[in-house]
């Protein structure tokens, strides 16, 4: 009510990268993720991060709202690589004092580090920027479909997935007025004591819990009521088909693939 | 002709284990029933909560299988498993909860939920996902998440959800209960429509009387059974009026006020709906027939109880406009998200310059249409929200600077809609007791408060110890107002009071209210979508529309300007409607009246002055309009 909760944060403007089939966004953040960590060049990383640039000039998303998605992961960032920084030994140190030590190699390694982080979030940030949850939902379900026949319910999780997101807005919202309504009636939320804190949340976390399950139990009916019997025989409204862009940006995410493995074997 | 649904002798049991497997409890939820529809029809369904109107709907739909009897949709058998699909096909269900019952995030995608699981091929789900949308009117919202629709455009929604499927009936379990006023009147057009129209059978199943008042037959539910059944006509008339109302039923409100005037004297024949009423108003005023002396008597009667009621409800009258108000609103906005403003980017505020004054003592209503910022305004009044701008006052004390928020809440309660929700503890009293323990008071205090606040909401001592989720749900309602009652607040805020309750625990919630009133001088407030139950009960109202506070004023002030309620996307009270269209067409002199009761009053008025003046029937209608 007071404050909107929108899950993902996809941005509904339109491009290359919003049209294309999200099996082939999936599968590229995957190997982009895996090549990363593979890779360990500032040459392959220049590759990476001018790669990242490119898609983000072609997804025409707010360079604003990147920037404002890496706002809760500095704080783990500066963690790890404090940690880095103090704790890697090496032979050029810098700076020693009692098992703390600062070394040339980690600093190297704590920048590797950040730079990789920083990479893999802003490219599952654009996956997100640009492609709604449900079509993720989707994509997921049949990429994975092969995993079926070894007895795994992707349809299951797909559906469990897309209604997670349909009602984490709702569930947030009733939260808010659960808040509210406890605290008019005198409850204070803000007391030390991780045991006390617990107790005091019972009246929050019960009802919430309770509401939960009476609306997956009405939801339950509901699906019945509109002949929903799992996956099979049932058909989609929007289809996954490949269409030439998504070929080509398979054939482009080859070529990345290749030049970074490239790049990396000739530099060692 | 063929029959689209046939039930015979349908029994129902709920059936309570325990963890052996022994039946500790045995519940009939539908109790013999037999009923016929035919195709076309629309059906109406009424009865109080747990009647077993929806367990009766859940079998139409297959949901449920009997017990004991036979439930046929189209011929097919609902006990089979193979007609299982086909029948949940041809008869379609929308519940009540519109949250509850959508399963996708983007509108054009849950409507296709159901072509979908009938395997549908994909350009035939699309063209019926588009026909569906078109059937109740949201094609311009196809792209739109869910989850910024009102309401009434969820149900919309959930309707074309089951349109998509081609049914031949569908069933709405209440679909309305949960909407307000504009949402409510939304959906039973489309529904009107989808039955004219598209000759889909509507069961329609609800607690308010005035939505089935058009429908070709009406079904009475009460403990089971099947109390009534027949036309409207047959249903609403005045033998069954003691009889709907014992159940937790109403009359509709026209039907109401023939009633209050035969009683007062007049001779006319009962009408359920406004138009019958008026022209049955216009037909006695032709044909003018009063019962001797039945209408000074009687009405002298009621004029006494009336005062009663008058400074029960308002009470205005007694305070003394020099007193100090308890709640003091100057010049107050309020804006959600700071932030925005601060960037300097435009923001709306939720509530924009509010100023107002209450008295201790008060009934005070707030209404406005959805999104005018009620809900938002009484969360200020217990320092929930903290203004953005100007200052708020409790017995003069400003709040925020001299008052804590955490204070004040102890001075103002605050009851939320649907309140039931917020029950948790393991027994009633315990849960009732989390309030007055949370202030501080010691445990045999807070208890001790606790009962006596049960005790005022009616709950004997024989409820302590249950759960609060076992309890129906009025009691729950009542349970949750209680655990606000228990901090003994001076001023006592409530958020819809009566939202999704059937007429009986309506009528329960204001005689609770009115009892606070008299016997512990608390301060109501109350938001409403109801018109008619502001009417009748609050002392002055206050009307929000878009952030503002538009008027403020006695009912009959604020219902009189039938132009300034459109514009504030409100609906006259019926007897609001009545009057005003009676003086229109008969060219009388009536004031708009708020309540059944002023309405009443002023048509025996009427009457009497006309047998007074010895002017009757045409000759009255002419000149009608030069007496005052």
């Amino acid at each position: 009510m007071s404050r909107e909760i929108i899950f993902g944060q996809y941005e509904a403007t339109d491009s290359v990268l919003h049209r294309l089939d999200p099996r082939v966004k999936l599968l590229g953040v995957l190997l982009y993720s895996a090549l990363i960590f593979f890779c360990s060049h500032v040459l392959t990383f220049t590759f990476s991060g001018v790669m990242l640039l490119l898609l983000i000039a072609l997804s025409g998303v707010s360079v604003g709202k990147l920037a404002k998605s890496l706002r809760p992961v500095l704080a783990i960032l500066l963690v790890s690589v404090s940690f880095t920084v103090l704790f890697t030994g090496g032979n050029q140190i810098l700076f020693r004092w009692g098992i703390i030590q600062i070394s040339v190699q980690g600093l190297l390694l704590a920048a590797k580090i950040s730079v990789r982080i920083f990479l893999l979030i802003l490219m599952s940030e654009l996956l997100t920027l640009t492609t709604r949850p449900t079509d993720i939902a989707d994509g997921l379900e049949k990429a994975c479909h092969f995993l079926t026949k070894a007895g795994v319910p992707v349809h299951e999780i797909a559906m469990m997935l897309t209604i997670a997101l349909r009602f984490i807005p709702v569930l947030s919202g009733e939260s808010d007025k659960l808040i509210r309504a406890q605290r008019a009636r005198g409850a204070d939320f803000e007391s030390c004591g991780l045991i006390e804190k617990g107790k005091k949340l019972l009246p929050l976390f019960i009802p919430l819990v309770v509401s939960a399950v009476r609306r997956s139990v009405d939801l339950a009916n509901a699906m019945e009521a509109r002949c929903y019997r799992g996956g099979a025989g049932r058909t989609k409204m929007k289809p996954l088909h490949y269409e030439k862009r998504d070929y080509a940006a398979y054939g482009v995410l080859m070529m990345y693939a290749a030049v970074m493995i490239l790049m990396e074997i000739l530099i060692k | 002709m063929k029959k689209l649904v046939q039930i015979k002798n349908l029994v129902h049991r709920y059936i309570d284990q325990n963890e052996n497997g022994d039946i500790v409890d045995e519940y009939c939820a539908v109790d013999n029933v037999s009923l016929e529809v035919e195709p076309g029809q629309f059906i109406g369904i009424l009865g109080h909560n747990g009647s077993g109107k929806s367990t009766l709907a859940r079998h139409i739909n297959a949901l449920l299988s009997p017990t004991e009897g036979v439930v046929l949709v189209n011929g097919r058998n609902t006990a089979s498993e193979e007609e299982l699909w086909e029948i949940r096909r041809t008869a379609g269900m929308v519940f009540q909860n519109p949250d509850n019952q959508l399963v996708s995030t983007i509108v054009e995608e849950d409507v296709g939920f159901g072509p979908e699981n009938l395997g549908l091929p994909v350009d035939d789900i699309w063209s019926r996902v588009e026909a569906a949308l078109e059937g109740v009117h949201m094609q311009i919202y196809r792209e739109c998440a869910v989850n910024r629709l009102s309401g009434g455009q969820k149900q919309r929604v959930a309707i074309a959800g089951v349109l998509a499927m081609k049914p031949a009936c569908i069933i709405l379990d209440e679909p309305t209960a949960m909407l307000d006023p504009k949402g409510r009147s939304e959906v039973l057009e489309v529904l009107w429509e989808l039955n004219r129209r598209e000759k889909i059978t509507i069961i329609l199943i609800t607690h308010h009387m005035e939505e089935v008042t058009q429908a070709d037959r009406i079904f009475v539910m009460e403990q089971g059974k099947l109390a009534l059944s027949g036309t409207p006509e047959t249903v609403f008339c005045e033998e069954n009026d003691k009889f709907l109302k014992d159940i937790g039923l109403e009359v509709t409100a026209p039907m109401e006020i023939s009633l209050r005037l035969k009683k007062r004297g007049l001779d006319l024949q009962t009408q359920y709906t406004e138009d019958a009423l008026l022209a049955e108003l216009g037909r006695i005023l032709r044909g003018n027939v009063v019962n001797g002396n039945g209408v000074t008597e009687s009405s002298l009667r009621n004029h006494e109880r009336d005062e009663s009621v008058k400074s029960g409800a308002g009470g205005n009258e007694n305070i003394l406009s020099d007193e100090k108000p308890v709640l003091k609103f100057s010049d107050v906005s309020f804006f959600y998200g700071n932030s925005h403003i601060k960037s300097g980017e435009f923001a709306k505020p939720a509530v924009d310059r509010v100023s107002f004054e209450i008295r201790a003592g008060e009934f005070i209503g707030i209404i406005g249409a959805t999104g005018s910022g009620k809900s938002t305004l009484v969360q200020m009044m217990n320092g929930l929200n903290e203004a953005s701008s100007g200052e708020i006052f409790f017995w003069g004390q400003k709040s925020g600077s001299e008052l804590k928020s955490a204070d004040l809440c102890k001075k103002i309660g605050l009851v939320f809609q649907y309140p039931e929700y917020q029950l948790f503890a393991e027994t009633v009293l315990e849960d009732v007791t989390y309030g007055p323990g949370n202030l501080g008071y010691s445990r045999s205090d807070a208890e001790k408060l606790a009962k006596e606040a049960l005790s005022m909401v009616g709950l004997g001592i024989q409820t302590y110890e249950l759960s609060p989720f076992a309890l129906s749900g009025g009691e729950k309602r009542r349970t949750a107002i209680a655990g606000v009652l228990a901090m003994k607040p001076e001023v006592l805020i409530l958020d819809e009071p009566t939202a999704g309750l059937d007429p009986a625990g309506r009528t329960e919630i204001f005689a609770l209210l009115h009892r606070l009133q008299r016997e512990r001088h608390t301060t109501i407030i109350t938001i409403s979508h109801s018109m008619e139950d502001m009417a009748e009960h609050a002392g002055r109202l206050m009307v929000m529309s878009r952030g503002k506070l538009a008027a403020f004023g006695a009912p009959a002030e604020i219902f009189g300007d039938f132009d300034k309620l459109a514009e504030w996307g409100l609906m006259p009270p019926v007897s609001a409607r009545l009057s005003a269209e009676f003086a229109r067409k008969y060219g009388k002199k009536i004031p708009v009246c708020a309540t059944m009761e002023e309405l009443v009053d002023e048509l025996t008025g009427e009457w009497s002055e006309d047998r007074k003046q010895g002017k009757y029937g045409e000759q009255s209608e002419k000149t009608g309009g030069e007496y005052s």
